[in-house]
């Protein structure tokens, strides 16, 4: 199936790699060099060494919850490699591999989760909006980006994501259809992971695949195998260049699955059977992805074992730079709140500070 | 150059001033643009300013101040309506986790230049969810402010003022006297700051807070109470927060007395903020117990109840004459 013949409603799924890692219709193969698709397979790389160390952190206590991206990886990097330098990123909170491709240092990343507000301020030129929490509220600051283009007569476009879990949300209908009314240049991307948090994404939506509700907000809608990271590329390419074009907005549902747990507080055990996670540890897109590079000459055996370790390092670096380094400046909770504090602001930091320093 | 306003038609001069001063000004709402408002503050922006600045949106409130968020992070000065401050709440949400949060979220990276204005308030005998006064619960929330004007003069002022600030401002505008009186004011644009409050009579007895629609009916009770020899001083608020809380700290430390007058109910409004501050700030010069005199705790009823509700200038006269007595 080609993309520009797509239909939501048939409920078809685009896949150019299957899981074996082997493409059967080779014009779908995105126009990338050797030096691209390694850069792609290591940060899917990276993006894994990084959940898996953080979690290793956690469980010795060293780090506080943290949300993996496990199983993910090319659904997050193949969508975000489409973008050029002057596009934006609207996430919600698990996007780890777009973070990396957009240029979001590790740094940031983990200073975020370990309690900081600094990381969610982005290095300059870095257009990358901080985490959003509260489900699918994220896709309403997107559209609004991408109408404030309109009205620039700027051609960048937004790239926004949520899971399934959020397209239950007004927010997510309510964004949907402003972009579609006012051709904001935005691509949504649904992570379908399968789950939220427990609730199987069966109980949020009885439509067949939720890119066909594209179609009732007057815009394409694409069902992508999510663990492919050319489908995800060639899918979300088409929707930025559509964009860009000023067509409007796409939907993008990625399926895929969450293979760790919601956050480190959650136990998946308790509501998926072993034997359905062991059936989508088969489809693992960093297994697929390498594959097929490795079928066709453009990394070994010995290159992935170098770049693993190498990246090992560089995460084990990162953290350890930050950890026990990274508590909040007394004045930085009170600082941010309005250009210049408000007098009642001021006088319960002085309080405070007078109290710390022995009470007058 | 001057002319005469009411407070609907200053609000519509103050933003017209800014749309054409500002080009990254952008008024959209709710039957803003071919409409001009259901209250007509809107009025002939599109006109002036086209269709690209001055816009009707689908009805959603949470996407209107959602999209506010994205542009002024994108670099533009989004003024959006709430047709009502009654139908606010679906915004409710935005407006806490993100208008309120972005600046300081983003360690000072993102500010959000945008203002939310929204008719508020009771006594126009409308229907259910249009004549509530919510303003407590938009000050108590960290990281933005809450500015409510009583006269055109003000109303303008205060608008550009809003406009012009780098963050986010919850402008809500008393409906009730939108087209009581006019004022002379000025044609061009000027700003009144922010969080500064006004006096707008000085007095000796007593020292009387309020703002929005409640200062007229102040001053109607104040007018009642000197022809027995009363002197009160008022106080309009202006901006609820971050409040001017020195105003009336220092007057109170004159007077000895202080009245609240607000319309939003009594248990933990914008009232019982202001005298924990006296008695914290001005306890000792205190003559008379701190008094509120406020709406009901009680859903605001519909048209046939709502003279009960609202405190009246009789009403006012009587509490300010048992405080001067106690």
């Amino acid at each position: 199936m080609r993309l520009e013949d797509y239909n939501p409603m048939n409920n078809e799924m685009y896949q150019v790699m299957d899981p074996m890692g082997k493409v059967e219709d080779k014009e779908e193969i995105p126009e990338l060099d050797d030096e691209q698709l390694k850069y792609l397979y290591r940060t899917m790389l990276y993006t894994r060494t990084i959940d898996e160390k953080a979690l290793s952190y956690q469980r010795q206590g060293r780090m506080l919850t943290y949300a993996p991206n496990l199983g993910q990886e090319a659904a997050q990097v193949g969508s975000a490699y489409s973008l050029d330098d002057e596009d934006w990123l609207v996430p919600a909170f698990r996007e780890l591999g777009a973070w990396l491709v957009r240029g979001v240092p590790l740094k940031n990343i983990y200073l975020y989760w370990y309690g900081n507000e600094w990381g969610s301020h982005m290095p300059e030129g870095v257009k990358v909006l901080p985490v959003s929490v509260p489900i699918a509220s994220q896709l309403q600051h997107a559209t609004g980006i991408g109408m404030a283009n309109n009205i620039k007569n700027e051609k960048n476009v937004v790239l926004t994501y949520v899971g399934d879990g959020g397209t239950s949300h007004g927010d997510f209908h309510e964004a949907l259809n402003f972009a579609s009314v006012f051709k904001s240049p935005v691509v949504f991307i649904v992570q379908n992971n399968q789950y939220a948090i427990s609730t199987s994404r069966k109980v949020q939506t009885l439509s067949e695949n939720i890119a066909m509700k594209a179609t009732a907000y007057g815009m394409p809608g694409v069902l992508v195998d999510g663990n492919d990271i050319f489908a995800m590329y060639n899918a979300t390419k088409a929707a930025v260049d559509r964009a860009r074009n000023g067509e409007g907005p796409t939907l993008i549902e990625a399926y895929t699955y969450r293979l760790g747990a919601h956050t480190t507080s959650d136990d998946p055990t308790k509501y998926r059977d072993d034997a359905e996670v062991d059936e989508w540890r088969k489809k693992d897109p960093i297994l697929r992805f390498g594959e097929y590079l490795k079928e066709n000459n453009v990394i070994d055996e010995d290159w992935i074992e170098s770049t693993k370790k190498e990246l090992e390092e560089e995460v084990k670096k990162t953290f350890e730079a930050i950890e026990d380094k990274s508590d909040t400046e007394l004045e930085d909770i009170f600082k941010y709140h309005f250009e210049t504090m408000p007098a009642q602001l001021q006088e319960q930091l002085d309080e405070y500070r007078s109290f710390l320093e022995g009470g007058k | 150059m001057a002319n005469t306003l009411s407070i609907i038609q200053a609000v519509n001069q103050a933003l017209m001033n800014e749309m054409k001063i500002d080009d990254k000004v952008i008024v959209y709402g709710e039957d803003v643009g071919v409409e001009g408002g259901v209250f007509r503050a809107t009025v002939d922006l599109q006109k002036t300013f086209g269709k690209e600045r001055a816009f009707d949106t689908p009805l959603a409130e949470s996407a209107i101040v959602g999209t506010a968020v994205g542009m002024a992070i994108n670099g533009l000065k989004p003024v959006v309506e709430m047709q009502f401050s009654g139908f606010s709440y679906p915004a409710f949400n935005q407006i806490i986790s993100h208008v309120a949060r972005m600046r300081n979220r983003s360690r000072g990276q993102y500010n959000l230049p945008m203002v939310i204005r929204a008719p508020y308030g009771g006594g126009i005998r409308a229907l259910e969810h249009h004549s509530e006064s919510t303003e407590a619960l938009y000050a108590q929330i960290p990281g933005i402010k809450v500015v409510i004007p009583s006269t055109p003069y003000d109303a303008k002022g205060l608008l550009i003022a809003a406009i012009r600030d780098p963050d986010p401002v919850l402008f809500w505008e008393p409906k009730r006297i939108y087209r009581a009186f006019k004022q002379e004011i000025p044609e061009e644009a000027y700003e009144i700051p922010l969080g500064k409050a006004k006096v707008l009579q000085e007095g000796d007895d007593i020292t009387i807070v309020a703002w929005g629609a409640m200062v007229p009916d102040v001053q109607r009770a104040v007018k009642m109470v000197e022809e027995k020899g009363i002197s009160a001083e008022i106080i309009d608020l202006r901006t609820i927060a971050p409040m001017d809380r020195d105003s009336f700290i220092d007057s109170v430390k004159k007077t000895g007395r202080i009245l609240v007058v607000h319309e939003a109910p009594k248990t933990l409004g914008v009232g019982s903020e202001i005298i924990s501050i006296v008695n914290e700030k001005a306890f000792l010069h205190l003559e008379a117990p701190p008094t509120r005199l406020t709406g009901f705790d009680t859903t605001f009823p519909l048209p046939r109840g709502e003279k009960h509700y609202i405190p009246s200038p009789k009403r006012i006269a009587k509490t300010i004459e048992d405080i001067v007595n106690y």
